[in-house]
């Protein structure tokens, strides 16, 4: 089955939704979007750093990823606001990325795939990766959900209660950066936070619940994913964009659904 | 017993002192107020005390096992978090649907259990956030300027509420407040905070402190005593068989 790369890509991209939608709740609430850019920018670099030392993309995008987070966390609150800081930040890791990868002669690289994605050409070990990563970030949402819950509401609510918010941070940043690392292959650095995004936004309009609004973004997600890569067969266009266009369809009719819904109740 | 004993507290923010050579004990079943200007050390004095905050000086000391119920001032989720009352009851604590609904039922907003968070109003707010910070039976609750936001008779609404959560539970209890009157004549003991601990005592002694004149002005004192006596005039209709603080 898994000889296919029809069924490899369904399954690595059901594999990014699944760990992108409660980790995009996250993002969404915590009004992360913008770090989570950084993040992934900053995966680029870690490419181009894994090609010259010729070592796996996965952990160079990883390590690379969380430098990043720490050296975000560093500067925070210091001289610039936190959106100055990420923009400086994102950018121009993105460009020193994309420098390095000039540097690299000899191999010919397709900065496309890793810009946005290339889920089409998955391997076995690229899938086995990719869930490994995406079972580790699942069960630790699972593991913290509830303690990233209240110290997302008030961090002092949270020391209150004996929780420790700023380690529970750490493992929210540690699954953002382990998300970007699995999801490159998938739908590339630049597309990775309309992932999280996107499908966690369209979730919110008939979530009652934060625990709904993950499992709504997880079935938006994954159907996404699919439904992406069907179109991308069959209009023969690029995987990984569709698949957020697919999911940016599904935010604008969830929205216009709500709308309808909301004007029938009233 | 002390159930939280605090000696020589120095906390800095930067270079800047924040708090400095602060002493506070808070005894179980007493209501103690803190007041102070902005940025008098106040909602640093209660970071510090649930360890948000580490001193660069002196000791805190929790009674052990002490458990504690917070209220903060707000909440910081804007309208992408959907929350219903009842998850939000739920979220740090291991109870019964029925155990969260009674106590909603006895912070008198029993109907909004199905409500979002987010449309309910300021006073059934803070309802919800002292039902569920009493939810675990708390030692000590932590009040961190509760009622902002609310209006005159919503606070006194509150604090008499705080004051049977009090009486109901023994709960000794330690709040921050901008109310000056309305706090004042709840409260068992008064601590005036202005990076150190200005003056302290009972609501009456410290309203004739010079100090605390100086700081809030002498208008406070007037309207204090005028707020008493509507409060013990309150009192004495309805809660006959208060006793004293135990």
């Amino acid at each position: 089955m898994l000889d296919d790369f029809m069924t490899r890509a369904v399954l690595a991209g059901i594999g990014v939704a699944l760990a992108a939608a409660p980790l995009g709740c996250f993002v969404v609430w915590r009004r992360m979007a913008y770090f989570g850019e950084a993040i992934a920018h900053a995966a680029i670099l870690g490419v181009a750093i894994s090609l010259m030392l010729q070592i796996s993309v996965f952990a160079g995008a990883l390590m690379v990823a969380l430098l990043m987070a720490w050296i975000v966390t560093l500067l925070s609150g210091k001289n610039y606001a936190m959106d100055t800081l990420l923009g400086v930040l994102a950018h121009s890791s993105l460009a020193f990325g994309l420098v390095f990868v000039s540097f690299l002669s000899g191999i010919r690289i397709d900065l496309m795939a890793y810009l946005f994605g290339d889920i089409l050409a998955v391997s076995q070990y690229d899938l086995a990766v990719i869930w490994l990563g995406v079972i580790l970030v699942l069960l630790l949402m699972y593991w913290r959900w509830s303690a990233l819950l209240i110290s997302t509401l008030n961090e002092e609510m949270a020391y209150a209660s004996g929780l420790n918010p700023k380690r529970d941070k750490i493992i929210l940043t540690l699954s953002l950066a382990i998300t970007v690392a699995v999801a490159i292959k998938v739908v590339g650095v630049l597309l990775i936070i309309a992932m999280l995004i996107i499908p966690a936004a369209s979730a919110r309009i008939f979530a009652r619940t934060p625990e709904s609004m993950a499992i709504i973004a997880a079935i938006i997600g994954c159907l996404s994913a699919f439904g992406g890569l069907e179109a991308a067969y069959i209009f023969d266009t690029p995987a990984g964009p569709t698949i957020v266009c697919i999911a940016a369809i599904s935010f604008v009719t969830f929205n216009i659904l709500g709308f309808i819904y909301k004007s029938i109740r009233q | 017993m002390n159930l939280i004993r605090i000696e020589n507290l120095c906390v800095n923010y930067g270079a800047k002192a924040v708090l400095h050579g602060v002493d506070l004990n808070v005894n179980a079943g007493e209501i103690v107020t803190v007041v102070g200007p902005n940025g008098s050390g106040k909602t640093s004095l209660l970071r510090a005390i649930i360890g948000a905050t580490s001193p660069q000086k002196g000791k805190i000391t929790l009674k052990d096992n002490l458990k504690i119920g917070y209220v903060p001032q707000r909440l910081n989720f804007d309208s992408s978090l959907p929350m219903t009352v009842e998850r939000f009851m739920h979220l740090s604590n291991n109870i019964n649907k029925k155990e969260c609904f009674s106590a909603l039922e006895k912070a008198g907003a029993p109907d909004i259990f199905k409500s979002q968070i987010s449309q309910i109003s300021g006073g059934q707010f803070q309802r919800v956030l002292l039902a569920r910070a009493i939810l675990n039976k708390p030692d000590i609750l932590l009040l961190d300027e509760a009622t902002q936001g609310l209006d005159q008779p919503g606070s006194a609404l509150f604090y008499k509420h705080i004051e049977d959560v009090r009486r109901e539970t023994n709960c000794a209890i330690l709040m921050i407040s901008h109310d000056l009157h309305v706090v004042m004549s709840t409260s068992d003991r008064v601590i005036c905070l202005n990076g150190h601990v200005c003056c302290s005592g009972t609501p009456a002694s410290v309203a004739s402190d010079p100090e605390y004149k100086a700081m809030f002005g002498a208008g406070t004192a007037g309207t204090l005593a005028l707020y008493q006596h509507h409060h013990d005039h309150d009192h004495d209709h309805s809660n006959k068989e208060v006793e004293p603080n135990a």
